[in-house]
């Protein structure tokens, strides 16, 4: 039996997990409609076979090696392949465009690059115009490969059966370089998505990824018996911790989606036991049952209407242990039955014993419909340099409005500014090639800088997080500005899919809105509203009376807060496109980047502020094959109603 | 010698040459010969006297403006209309009057211009009929689901599978098709066509009425189709730029006749085609 000390890499787990776990499920991928299926045995085999064609290849310690398309297990043996040859595994973000990706492949001088499919090699040989660091692109999908120059390209799987072929030769070397890794050998680098600036490429160590995976899993309880669906970016960090890290340390199952389009029916095919989402898709989801169940029957939505009432009053605190009547019990049973079980059945959520959510707040309603139904789904705290981890809400004390305690070897500090401050094994090594942010993050005796002001409660020692700390301002009368917390508000309503509010140095506030095209889109059809277009929806008279509806309920809800009030908005439009990755208004994680808002649409901002009531705008649009056109519009200004802080009224009294 | 005799002789015409396209595949040689076609439908004469060949591997377009009796040739070629005059030359024989489901079987699949798929039927039911021609097991065999129907299911179901692959279209598989917009049916019927394993395929007009972005993933599918599994394809398309950047040899048809054939930049400069699409007075 492997000891602990042994454990010090990926490849080392991955030997440990093909003995201990040999005919267990590895890996599950649906291809040709049958869910294909590797044990760890099988699964080290293609690994070792993939990482000896590397070898001859020519795959030297220390190389970085560029991963880039959707999850699928030979992208994730490569990775591990990449691994036990000494190189940096470097996966990317599938969606990127040739630009992004060229600063990336650049940056880390990635001699190999691995690609999914056609559509990524193409983008790699454009980018191949600009950046030669790229030696040699292997690939998965053979199809619309047949044509390509092969000189220097090569498929997966060829390379894997060449380095069978090869065993013999190199198998001595491979013995040898895995045995040199350790627990400070680079693990993983992965770059950050950057709100601003340029994207920094954060090295992981196997100490950061194995420490954090050992902990996070020893929280949860996570064992070889859990059941994951593989399906998001493969270089979000969160992927590997869950894909890699955890499901190496703990031995379960890595399944991979036929495709993105069929994520929903793999999750129902699948069962997943622990799932991760970021808000959004748990919001996308209520919003689909919600709007089915309006075309339900009336009996189906009395039935649906009654059991959720009653899901809402106890649900939660049946799932938290708390003290809960025979009779209430009893009609949450009835439930279960007809309509909690139905229902998590059809969301594929039945078999969910810890479902996770960060990356932006969750709307409380959302929060709670879930766990009414009697999901354990939690908020956790984390980034990129931490390996994920910073806070976790531990079984039982769980609610939306705290992101939970700090995880275990986590050290957690507020600075003076309200900054948090974290330290513990997961923090990462450094940037790469960039020792000044290195040392601007990360001060000398390990604690790093997450960028976010946040506060802890009072009694319970949950953290809160308020905002980016950047982006706390003052307003012009001194007041305090905290644009997420009012968007955040903003957001709760299904029909609103993002909001950005502007208001730093100035003396009011105002907002750009985006509609939810689903939503208000189905609310058009039961109104009878046509439209033909995004643009002409979020143009039309109702839509904007239904804006201010909700604008002005948010200015009441943040008027009861004495600290914050002055963030009422007072005038606000739906923009007549949605904010996009494409265009650089977000990061490919969907956060907004403010400054490039700010910028692109100084116009609409200024219209704002003056007051008027029309603007004419022209927006630079990038279409998903980099060619780029331009949206027109004449976009509405509306004043929203504002109301006195409570404070003040509380003071006249 | 019947036609299942002739099934069993090798495809290739070896009489002629092929020729490299411009993108540097191999075109081999004559798959088909049509000599001297004239079809009547009583008094109107839909095609007069038109001779054409396609090679094999090629992407063969027959283009012409409304009336010009495209599909009707199409139909000839897919034995369902039976020209007065003319023979029709495949695999090195002349091919007698046959019922389409003969045709069929001899390799030659097809679209419809309006879309002809079973609405009722999911996608996959929908393309696993067009393995029809693949599955031999009895009928008492197929009912009681037992030994040689079962397997043969799972091995069409395979076949079928890995084109719906092809077509990227996993995420419809079970849709039933009355629910899939206009584009993704499309697809679907290619993806039938293509079930057959054909070794000519033919396309009626496989664009028309899709956006851009439809118009381009089918090129690229029609292209891959090619490229992927060699099939030799025809088909009759309206968009001047998919037929130029599409197809290696283009047909020219108007009012029944032909009035050009060769590669796309021949017949664009051609004066009779010119004519043809920017309209002048026929005597």
């Amino acid at each position: 039996m492997a000891t602990q000390a042994d454990l010090q890499s990926v490849p080392a787990l991955l030997a440990r997990n093909a003995t201990r776990y040999a005919s267990l499920t590895a890996y599950r991928e649906k291809e040709f409609g049958i869910w294909q299926a590797w044990t760890w045995a099988q699964a080290a085999e293609e690994v070792n076979a993939m990482a000896l064609g590397f070898l001859a290849l020519g795959m030297e310690r220390g190389d970085h090696v560029a991963i880039i398309g959707r999850n699928r297990p030979a992208l994730y043996w490569a990775m591990v392949a990449a691994q036990s040859v000494g190189a940096i595994p470097v996966p990317q973000y599938a969606d990127a465009v040739a630009e992004e990706m060229a600063y990336v492949l650049e940056h880390c001088g990635a001699r190999f690059a691995i690609c999914g499919d056609q559509e990524q090699v193409d983008k790699v040989i454009e980018v191949q115009d600009t950046v030669d660091c790229v030696e040699t692109i292997l690939y998965l999908d053979k199809r619309g490969m047949r044509k390509y120059d092969h000189t220097s390209m090569n498929w997966l799987m060829d390379v894997q059966d060449e380095g069978r072929a090869a065993r013999q030769r190199f198998e001595p070397e491979l013995k040898k370089r895995i045995a040199e890794l350790n627990y400070d050998s680079t693990c993983v680098m992965l770059y950050t998505s950057g709100t601003t600036g340029k994207p920094k490429g954060v090295v992981m160590s196997n100490r950061n990824i194995i420490e954090a995976s050992k902990s996070s899993s020893e929280f949860d309880n996570l064992t070889h018996r859990e059941e994951i669906l593989a399906y998001l970016p493969m270089a979000w960090v969160g992927d590997f911790i869950f894909a890699v890290g955890q499901a190496y340390w703990a031995g379960f199952t890595v399944n991979c989606p036929e495709s993105a389009a069929t994520m929903l029916t793999d999750l129902r095919e699948i069962g997943p036991t622990y799932y991760f989402a970021p808000p959004r898709v748990f919001e996308t989801m209520l919003t689909t049952v919600m709007i089915r169940m309006e075309d339900a029957g009336a009996t189906k939505k009395k039935m649906f209407d009654t059991y959720m009432a009653h899901a809402r009053k106890v649900g939660g605190l049946i799932l938290d242990g708390k003290p809960v009547n025979a009779s209430d019990r009893m009609k949450y049973r009835i439930g279960e039955m007809l309509v909690y079980g139905p229902l998590k059945n059809t969301l594929g959520l039945t078999n969910i014993r810890v479902a996770y959510t960060a990356g932006e707040a969750i709307g409380p309603e959302i929060f709670d419909f879930y766990r009414s139904l009697g999901i354990n789904l939690k908020q956790l705290y984390g980034q990129t340099e931490a390996s994920v981890f910073i806070t976790q809400q531990p079984d039982g004390e769980v609610r939306s409005d705290t992101v939970g305690v700090p995880s275990p070897g986590v050290e957690v500090r507020i600075g003076d500014n309200g900054e948090v401050f974290y330290r513990s094994p997961g923090t990462f090594v450094e940037y790469y090639k960039n020792p000044e942010s290195t040392a601007s993050t990360k001060d000398p005796e390990g604690w790093v800088a997450t960028g976010d002001a946040g506060f802890f409660e009072e009694g319970t020692g949950h953290l809160r997080i308020i905002d980016r700390a950047k982006d706390v301002g003052k307003m012009a009368n001194g007041a305090l500005f905290a644009p997420k917390y009012v968007e955040n508000k903003l957001k709760f309503f299904p029909s609103i899919l993002e909001a950005v509010v502007f208001g730093n140095t100035r003396d009011r506030c105002t907002a750009f809105i985006n509609i939810d095209l689903t939503a208000v889109g189905n609310w058009a059809e039961r109104n009878n509203i046509a439209y033909s277009s995004y643009q002409e929806l979020a143009g039309h008279p109702q839509v904007l009376e239904m804006m201010q509806g909700h604008v002005e309920e948010v200015n009441e809800s943040v008027a009861q807060d004495p600290m914050l009030s002055s963030c009422q908005i007072h005038r606000f439009l739906i923009l007549h496109k949605e904010l996009d990755a494409d265009d650089g208004e977000m990061t490919r994680t969907r956060k907004v980047r403010r400054r490039i808002v700010e910028e692109k649409f100084a116009d609409l901002i200024a219209g704002l502020y003056e007051g008027a009531d029309q603007v004419y705008t022209e927006t630079e649009v990038t279409y998903e094959d980099g060619r780029k056109g331009a949206i027109k519009a004449t976009v509405e200004l509306r004043d929203a109603r504002v109301f006195d802080t409570v404070a003040a009224s509380v003071a006249a009294q | 010698m019947t036609v299942e005799q002739r099934e069993q002789v090798p495809m290739l015409d070896t009489q002629t040459e092929g020729y490299v396209t411009a993108d540097g595949r191999q075109i081999g040689g004559v798959v088909m010969e049509l000599k001297n076609i004239t079809l009547r439908f009583g008094g109107v004469v839909a095609i007069k006297d038109i001779s054409f060949d396609i090679r094999h591997g090629e992407i063969r377009a027959i283009i012409g403006p409304n009336g010009a009796g495209k599909s009707s040739m199409l139909n000839v070629i897919s034995g369902f209309y039976n020209p007065q005059e003319g023979e029709l030359i495949y695999k090195g024989y002349k091919r007698p009057q046959m019922r389409p489901y003969k045709v069929s079987r001899m390799g030659i699949a097809r679209t419809f211009q309006n879309i002809a798929l079973f609405e009722g039927m999911s996608v996959l039911d929908n393309i696993m009929t067009g393995r029809m021609h693949h599955m031999k097991a009895g009928f008492l065999s197929q009912a009681f689901w037992w030994g040689a129907a079962a397997r043969e299911e799972a091995e069409n179901r395979e076949a079928v599978e890995k084109i719906i692959d092809f077509l990227e279209i996993q995420a419809i598989r079970k849709t039933p098709v009355s629910r899939l917009p206009y584009g993704l049916k499309k697809r679907v019927e290619l993806a039938r066509a293509l079930a057959a394993e054909p070794q000519i395929l033919l396309l009626d007009e496989p664009m028309a009425g899709m956006n851009v972005e439809e118009k381009e993933d089918m090129s690229r599918f029609i292209l891959d189709v090619n490229d992927e599994f060699g099939t030799t394809t025809v088909l009759i398309e309206h968009d001047m730029g998919v037929v130029m950047d599409l197809s290696d040899r283009v047909v020219v048809m108007d009012y029944g006749k032909k009035i050009g054939d060769g590669t796309p930049e021949e017949v664009m400069n051609n004066q009779d085609v010119i004519d043809a699409y920017l309209g002048v007075s026929h005597d």
